[in-house]
This record gives structure tokens, C-alpha cells and sequence, in this order.
């Protein structure tokens, strides 16, 4: 028997849509019983979000005041004495899920299986590796929990109108109090998010300056699109680090990319692979971006981008 | 504090454009460069940086592979650590049993602290660290990006999806390093020389008592589906029409 829990991320007041990928990629398991977990304070708000994702069975909320805002270190042992009534436990391969997910596997004895890309049977499944340059069919085996991460790149979010049912539960776990929450600083935009943007303008190192990005934020905003940017544009300090895309950054399956002087190496590359469209403009015609862009466009952009932004009145 | 522990794996290096053997049985790496993983060399860089503002008094290099993982330690040796261990074992070594053999040896050592990359660039997998926070019962801050300690507590600033987060943990605890942490140090001639002469102890696997966990078999291996080469256009308007072609605009 297949029974999927799938650990919700949120903020403590929406769901993220990280976690109808996980559900997408659950369904692909076949026949199988899927529920959510939200841990909250206060989970009411976020667990009708989530009853509403379609293939959804249960919701269960597991509410107590340690549970906001979320760390890794007090949700994973009570995950994974959830974890006992399930053959699966999903979460996103977000850094909310990267943090949490081998916490609960080690709980559990398992190894896990980091960034699912499809499934290829209930034990089975295909991840990257070497940065994407190879991909790797993998089991795990029957007998033990199955912890992985989903690759949320690989997945469109499920649809809603569902209405699973949701119950509250208890757990029974003991929660540390050596690791504690301070604050967290965000760049406080009103862009689209880089993670479910369906268009994404991006800025490399090539931009030289933070007043320069201006000509990126200029563009993104005719387009409607969130902010993305190159390692070395953040390192330069042009702009703020969770815009990164890569593989150390965001991994993005945006509809439309636009790369503006990134040179393409293989760590960018990592994180646009699935996007519908690629378009690269560099003035470089011999830059790497060009052998993975659907449209190339050779010359500055100092004077391109701006002529681009006009021409989209 | 006393000791910190820091990680070093030996992966393919960054700049080499990793290939898939034809018959899909693995990689090539014959002949190919091996090096430090970039993140563990962060890693050690933060390490050497706390003992060097006197809150540490030894930092121990931990590397689990063959007899050639010496060549990374020898490295970690010359950018400063003490000493060097090598857990000996020809299999390559998944994230939860890695974490048991840290574990092992932080109850050897009495380690106050280990510093580990947030992800080896090989398999990507990301777990260590984490793995061996909850076998160790002990804190976990991963992907960190800035780090201070105090006493018995360390703060650490972590990259998530949405910004800067910071946490406070208390020691002993695992910290994971993300790039940003800090630039790590260039390794000198002289440095060399003298990391020869710095201990490097050598410990078979078998003789941890370390028990396997349950392996993840890889089946097959295959090159990624590539993109295709798209078109070129000349100027902006050629762009824009592209775009509207697409109705992305
Ligand atoms: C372990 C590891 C992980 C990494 N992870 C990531 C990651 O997640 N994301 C990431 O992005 N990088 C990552 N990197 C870094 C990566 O290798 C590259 O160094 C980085 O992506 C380069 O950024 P860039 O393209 O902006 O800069 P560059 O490579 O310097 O490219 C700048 C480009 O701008 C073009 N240009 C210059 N001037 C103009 C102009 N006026 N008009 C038009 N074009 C112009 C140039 O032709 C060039 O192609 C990682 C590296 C390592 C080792």
C-alpha cells in the first residue's frame, strides 16, 4: 500500500506552492493515498489551502506554538513520528526542505533521495547529479520508509478544487530547545516570486553596478517578471542573494528567462533547465548561454536593454 | 571551544564537464582532475578563521575514501588544520553512513563543533550534515553564509529562499556552508612543505564499528536531455517579434 505524507511549506499563513509540486509528483506514484502535514502555530488558514490541492486525501495539522516560524532541528522528530503510517514522506527541494527532509531521514534509519525528477515505480525514481550533467535512476529499497525531496523545477503545481478533509492531531515527540529562531531579512519587493514567476528577467555580472540593475528591475517590471541574477552578481553585491538561480541558487522553470550578460556557465545553466523559453543577450556571440537559449541576441546591453523595455510599450 | 571537525571530499573538480560512460555504468574519471569539494574548503576556511581569532584551539580534517583522499587532506593540511583523518573504505560512501563514521569520530575526539559543505558536487545529495545533526541529537545550521560564536551558543546567518534567516544554536552543533561564507585562503609553497610533516591517521572502516546503512542503488546513468540551440536574432525588433511569435510578450 502507497501512502504518501507530504510535509507543507508555508510562511505560517499561505502555503507555498512548493508543495502542490510534491503533491504532483506523489500522484505519479501509482494508486497512491496522499496527505499533507502542515506544522504550525496556528494552522487553519494554510490547511484549507492545502485540502484544496487536487489527489489530496487527508490533511492533518499539528499545531503547537515551537512550530513557528519552522526549524529543521524541533519539525523533524515530529515528522518522523508521523513518518511511522506512511510508505513515502515527500517534501520540496526548497531550503525549507533541504534543511528538514535528512534530518527525518537519519530519524528513520534511510538514507534519502534527494531532488526527484520523475518516478519510475514506487521504489524508483531519476535525480540529477554533477550538477545536472548526468541523471541517475535510483532504488531505494521496499522494506525501509521512503524519505525523498522533489525536484519542484520538475513539477507543475497540482491543481485545486479538491476539499480533503482536514484533522488535527497530536504528536508525541520530544522538541529540542537548543536551536532557536532569531529573525529573517527579506528583501521586501512587490515582484513576482522568483520560484513560481511564469517570467523571470535575470542580470549578470555584466550589469558592474547595483544602480546598473536598474535596467533589469525596468524590464522585469514591463514584463510583469520577478528579479533572478548570476553568483557573480550577487557576490558583487548588485544584488540581494535569494535572487541567485543555480545550482546553488533557485532552481526555476519559469515560461519565459531572460538572461542579461551571464556568461552560461554550467552551475546557471542548472537552474533554468526547464524553462519553456530561453532568450540570452551578451556580447560575447561565443558565450555558453547561446547553446541552451531558444533566442540569441549578440550586442550591449547597455544600449539593447533599454531599447527592449521601450519596445514593449 | 576545543576541537571543530571539518569534512573534505574528494569530487571531480568544478571546472571539469562531467561525461557519461557510454554504457551508462557512471561517469568518466579516469584521468580527470580531482579536487577539494569548493564547499568544504569553505568549510575549513570558516574553521581556521574561528581558531585564528582564538576561539578554537584545533582543527581536525576529516576525509572517508580511498589511500588518494590523502592528497585533499594534505591540502586541508597546508591551508592550516592540525592534523588529518582518513577513514579508509574503497566503497563510495552514502550521506547517512558518512554521518555515522562523523559521529564515530566526534566521540573519539570530543568535537565541539563540525563544519561540513552544504552539498558535495558530486552527488548533490545535500544530507550529511543534517544526517549527522539528528545522529549526533546535537543542532544543525545549514547553508550558512555568516557565522559567530559566543561561548557555548554560535549564531548563524542561513540563505533560504526568501532571504538572510538567523538562528542561534548551542554547541556542540553542525554548521553547513553555503559560498557566500567566506573566500577561502590560497595554499603557499612553504605551507606545503610543512603540512608533510603534520599527522595524518589513517583508520580502516572496519575497525569504527560504523554499521552500513541501507543502500540506495543507482541503476543506470545517463546524460541529461540537452536543450536545444535556438535561433539568433539581429536586432530588438527581431526580439520582439520572436517573443510575440511565442506569445510570451
Ligand atoms: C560550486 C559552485 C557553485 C556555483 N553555483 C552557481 C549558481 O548557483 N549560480 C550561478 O550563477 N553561478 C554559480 N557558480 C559560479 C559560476 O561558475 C560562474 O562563475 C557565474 O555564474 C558567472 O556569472 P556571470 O555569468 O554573471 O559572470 P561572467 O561569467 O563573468 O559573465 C559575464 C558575461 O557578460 C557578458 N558581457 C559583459 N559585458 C557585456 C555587455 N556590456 N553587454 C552584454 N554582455 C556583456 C560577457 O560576455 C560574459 O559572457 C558556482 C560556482 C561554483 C564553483
Amino acid at each position: 500500500m502507497t501512502k504518501v505524507l507530504v510535509i507543507a511549506e508555508h510562511d505560517g499563513a499561505a502555503l507555498n506552492p512548493s508543495t502542490a509540486k510534491c503533491v504532483s509528483c506523489a500522484k505519479q506514484l501509482e494508486g497512491a493515498e496522499i496527505d499533507i502535514a502542515v506544522f504550525a502555530a496556528s494552522a487553519a488558514a494554510v490547511a484549507a489551502e492545502a485540502a484544496q490541492i487536487s489527489g489530496v486525501g487527508r490533511v492533518l495539522t499539528i499545531e503547537r506554538e515551537e512550530n513557528d516560524p519552522a526549524v529543521a532541528a524541533i519539525l523533524a522528530p515530529q515528522i518522523a513520528a508521523l513518518a511511522s503510517a506512511y510508505s513515502h514522506v515527500f517534501g520540496p527541494s526548497t531550503a525549507f526542505g533541504k534543511d528538514v527532509m535528512p534530518r527525518v531521514a537519519a530519524l528513520l534509519d534511510v538514507n534519502q533521495i534527494s531532488d526527484i525528477m520523475s518516478v519510475e515505480g514506487p521504489h524508483v525514481f531519476k535525480r540529477p547529479i554533477y550538477a545536472g550533467n548526468a541523471i541517475v535512476t535510483v532504488e531505494a529499497p521496499a522494506e525501509s520508509p521512503l524519505v525523498a525531496t522533489v525536484r519542484t523545477a520538475s513539477y507543475q503545481a497540482a491543481e485545486g478544487g479538491n476539499s480533503a478533509t482536514i484533522e488535527s492531531t497530536n504528536i508525541d515527540a520530544e522538541i529540542p530547545t537548543h536551536t532557536r529562531f532569531v529573525e529573517v531579512q527579506t528583501g521586501q519587493s512587490d515582484r513576482p516570486d522568483l520560484q513560481s514567476a511564469a517570467k523571470v528577467v535575470s542580470g549578470g555580472r555584466a550589469l558592474g553596478s547595483e544602480e546598473n540593475f536598474e535596467l533589469i528591475y525596468k524590464l522585469a517590471d514591463k514584463l510583469g517578471a520577478a528579479i533572478g541574477s548570476s553568483r557573480a552578481a550577487v557576490d558583487a553585491g548588485y544584488v540581494p542573494p535569494e535572487t541567485q538561480v543555480g545550482q546553488t541558487g533557485q532552481i526555476i522553470a519559469p515560461d519565459l528567462y531572460i538572461a542579461i550578460g551571464i556568461s552560461g556557465a554550467i552551475q546557471h545553466i542548472t537552474g533554468i533547465k526547464d524553462a519553456g523559453t530561453i532568450v540570452a543577450i551578451n556580447k560575447d556571440e561565443e558565450a555558453p548561454i547561446f547553446e541552451v537559449s531558444d533566442i540569441g541576441l549578440v550586442g550591449d546591453l547597455f544600449s539593447i536593454v533599454p531599447e527592449l523595455t521601450n519596445a514593449l510599450d | 571551544m576545543e576541537k571543530i571537525l571539518v569534512g573534505l571530499k574528494r569530487v571531480v573538480d568544478y571546472n571539469v564537464r562531467v561525461q557519461v560512460k557510454s554504457d551508462g555504468s557512471g561517469v568518466e574519471t579516469d584521468g580527470v582532475k580531482m579536487s577539494i569539494n569548493p564547499f568544504d574548503e569553505i568549510a575549513l576556511e570558516e574553521a581556521l578563521r574561528i581558531k585564528e581569532r582564538g576561539e578554537a584551539s584545533e582543527v581536525i580534517v576529516l576525509s572517508i575514501g580511498t589511500a588518494e583522499s590523502q592528497q585533499q587532506l594534505r591540502t586541508g593540511l597546508a591551508m592550516g588544520a592540525d592534523r588529518a583523518i582518513l577513514v579508509e573504505t574503497d566503497a563510495s560512501t552514502d550521506p547517512l553512513t558518512a554521518a555515522r563514521i562523523f559521529q564515530a569520530i566526534i566521540e573519539r575526539e570530543n568535537v565541539d563543533l563540525v563544519i561540513l559543505g552544504k552539498q558535495a558536487i558530486d552527488d548533490d545529495n545535500s544530507q550529511t550534515g543534517q544526517m549527522l545533526a539528528a545522529v549526533w541529537g546535537r543542532p544543525q545550521a545549514t547553508f550558512a553564509s555568516a557565522v559567530s560564536i559566543d561561548g557555548n551558543t554560535a549564531r548563524v546567518t542561513r540563505e533560504v529562499d526568501i532571504g538572510l534567516e538567523t538562528i542561534e544554536i548551542d554547541l556542540p552543533a553542525v554548521i553547513t556552508v553555503d559560498l557566500r561564507l567566506n573566500e577561502p585562503r590560497y595554499v603557499k609553497l612553504p605551507d606545503i612543505m610543512k603540512a608533510k610533516k603534520k599527522p595524518l591517521d589513517q583508520i580502516p572502516f572496519a575497525d569504527l564499528g560504523v554499521e552500513t546503512a541501507p543502500q540506495i542503488k543507482t541503476m543506470k546513468f545517463e546524460p541529461p536531455e540537452g536543450r536545444q540551440r535556438g535561433i539568433m536574432v539581429e536586432d530588438v525588433a527581431g526580439l520582439v517579434t520572436a517573443l510575440k511569435d511565442k506569445g510570451l510578450v
